[in-house]
């Protein structure tokens, strides 16, 4: 993004990228949250519009985006799991409260590790996923072609995508608590010399709803983020297959650093 | 605000003093041309003689530094989305690259529009469909995917899709570039054939000068972002401006005359470009 006009040397030179820099970025923000706006547009007043946001493709990307990564939401999860199960009994032995450590891995999974590895793993399958097909489209002319044929690539292309993220990702995640607290009780109930039942009944116990659905808004938030970092970042290719390259990896790496710093915002606003 | 949907009536595209820069650097000098009903009309140049950019402000895809784009009477500037949309729907744009899209199926292509815009039932769809397949002959190519077909086929198909909604006006961006001559010839004989049997007014951009000759009724030249003629096929050919006759010619432009301004721009010292727009 360093198209500095100037003088390349020396403070002002650095000043100058610096700006650029900014304009650039504040640019692709407004573009992410006007993107936004529209998508909610097209969803509400579609019918009205005559552009109707159809079902079929929805279904197509919820199919894509969650049935697809449910294998390897199952074993990382199951592995953060027990993970957590091994360091939280370790940790607790050090002053012989590992009786407690249900109590810890259930909140940890269920408020902070199951949104959160999910997130990532769904924004490195099907955020770049969609930043490499929108980025392809656009040097194809594709969305070119859709817009000159009187349809809202917005409406047809980003919509459905938004739409399926928001209802897979929280599906993804609650799939994930099941799957992490049922790996960390195959560790802890014999480790506690109890048993799975107990384990279980207890987590029953342990877990509020309150902390489910502080799980599922931080997934649903993360959906939004994955979607539309995805979009600007593929809605900005230039320059050929190796745009699309350069591209995809930046919706990766946007993608993930916006669920982490987003996730920590909303615990801190959330959570004191 | 009246002057939106004004226009004569025998204009299919009206351009008015069109002017356009890509960041500092002016791409179209006070561009002013019309497309007559009925007519085919090709725009022609070389290389960087801003047709792309001219074909980019009559779809709407650009928004001009200053002047007027009337498209069928329209102003594009002062249309609403929704009245946009519907101007969309009048017209057909066949890209260089065919732009089908790639997860669909050549019949689902061209269906599309009608699918999106219109509200008859999948029966008619497939029969309007496998009709303008029929007229770019790729009768019973409608189940194989874009990727599966040779550089003409896929021309052809985006012109199927571009008028399946039987548009009163016809883009084709380069339509035989990148063919050889005998496909590219019967791309050309197609689009004489939509022009006579179903009276579109048709646009062409092209660098091909087989082609241009063939089906144009009228020529507009650019050259460097400006309009050098726009006049009829045998005008143009007579012509005596030299820069007509070596664009018709083949011949590359005469050896730069300033030397110390070939200089200048060798070291890099930033000497003042031709159109005198150079980057500060």
């Amino acid at each position: 993004m360093t198209t500095g006009g100037g003088g390349d040397k020396g403070l002002a030179g650095l000043l100058d990228r610096l700006g650029h820099w900014v304009v650039a970025g504040f640019n692709e923000f407004g573009f992410a949250a006007a993107l936004f706006g529209e998508s909610v547009f097209w969803l509400v007043m579609g019918r009205r519009r005559r552009q109707t946001v159809r079902l079929a493709p929805i279904v197509a990307q919820a199919m894509e985006i969650g049935i697809g990564a449910l294998p390897i939401v199952t074993v990382l999860s199951g592995t953060i799991g027990i993970m957590l199960a091994i360091q939280g009994i370790y940790s607790l032995r050090l002053f012989g409260a590992e009786s407690r450590v249900t109590l810890g891995v259930a909140m940890s999974t269920v408020r902070e590790f199951a949104p959160l590895i999910t997130g990532i793993l769904v924004a490195g399958r099907s955020g770049s996923a969609l930043a490499a097909r929108l980025g392809t489209m656009r040097i194809n002319q594709e969305i070119d072609s859709l817009t000159v044929m009187g349809i809202s690539p917005v409406r047809f292309l980003v919509v459905p995508a938004l739409v399926a993220m928001l209802v897979m990702l929280p599906c993804l995640t609650l799939w994930a608590d099941v799957v992490g607290l049922f790996a960390a009780g195959l560790y802890i109930a014999p480790q506690l010399g109890s048993t799975l039942g107990a384990y279980a009944t207890e987590v029953v116990d342990l877990v509020k709803l309150n902390d489910m659905l502080h799980g599922l808004a931080k997934s649903g938030i993360f959906a939004v983020l994955i979607t539309i970092v995805g979009v600007v970042n593929g809605a900005s290719v230039t320059g050929g297959a190796e745009g699309v390259g350069r591209m995809t990896t930046r919706s990766v790496v946007h993608a993930i650093s916006a669920i982490v710093i987003t996730d920590m915002v909303f615990v801190f606003m959330v959570t004191r | 605000m009246t002057r939106g949907s004004t226009g004569s009536a025998d204009k299919s595209i009206e351009v008015i003093d069109l002017v356009t820069h890509y960041g500092d650097r002016q791409i179209l000098h006070n561009v002013s041309l019309d497309v007559r009903k009925g007519e085919i009309m090709v725009i022609m140049g070389g290389s960087g003689s801003g047709k792309t950019t001219l074909l980019a402000h009559l779809l709407g895809l650009k928004a001009p530094t200053s002047g007027t784009v009337r498209v069928l009477g329209s102003e594009l500037g002062r249309l609403g989305p929704m009245d946009l949309q519907k101007l969309r729907t009048r017209t057909g744009v066949a890209f260089q690259s065919g732009a089908l899209f790639s997860s669909m199926s050549v019949g689902d292509n061209i269906a599309l529009p009608l699918r999106e815009h219109t509200d008859l039932d999948r029966t008619t769809i497939g029969i309007m469909t496998r009709l303008k397949l029929e007229v770019v002959s790729l009768a019973g190519f409608e189940d194989l995917m874009p990727a599966e077909l040779s550089g003409g086929m896929i021309k052809r198909a985006a012109l199927a899709r571009a008028i399946v909604m039987d548009p009163e006006l016809l883009f084709c961006d380069e339509p035989s570039a990148g063919l050889d001559p005998v496909v590219a010839s019967s791309i050309d004989d197609l689009i004489l054939r939509l022009r006579d049997a179903m009276g579109m007014s048709i646009v062409v951009v092209t660098h091909d000068l087989d082609s241009t000759f063939k089906i144009a009724d009228r020529i507009c030249v650019l050259d460097k972002g400006k309009v050098l003629a726009l006049d009829s096929v045998e005008a143009i050919r007579a012509s005596t401006d030299t820069r007509i006759q070596n664009l018709l010619n083949r011949r590359t432009e005469e050896a730069e005359p300033d030397a110390d301004a070939y200089l200048r721009r060798l070291l890099g010292e930033g000497a003042p470009r031709q159109d005198g727009t150079g980057r500060t």
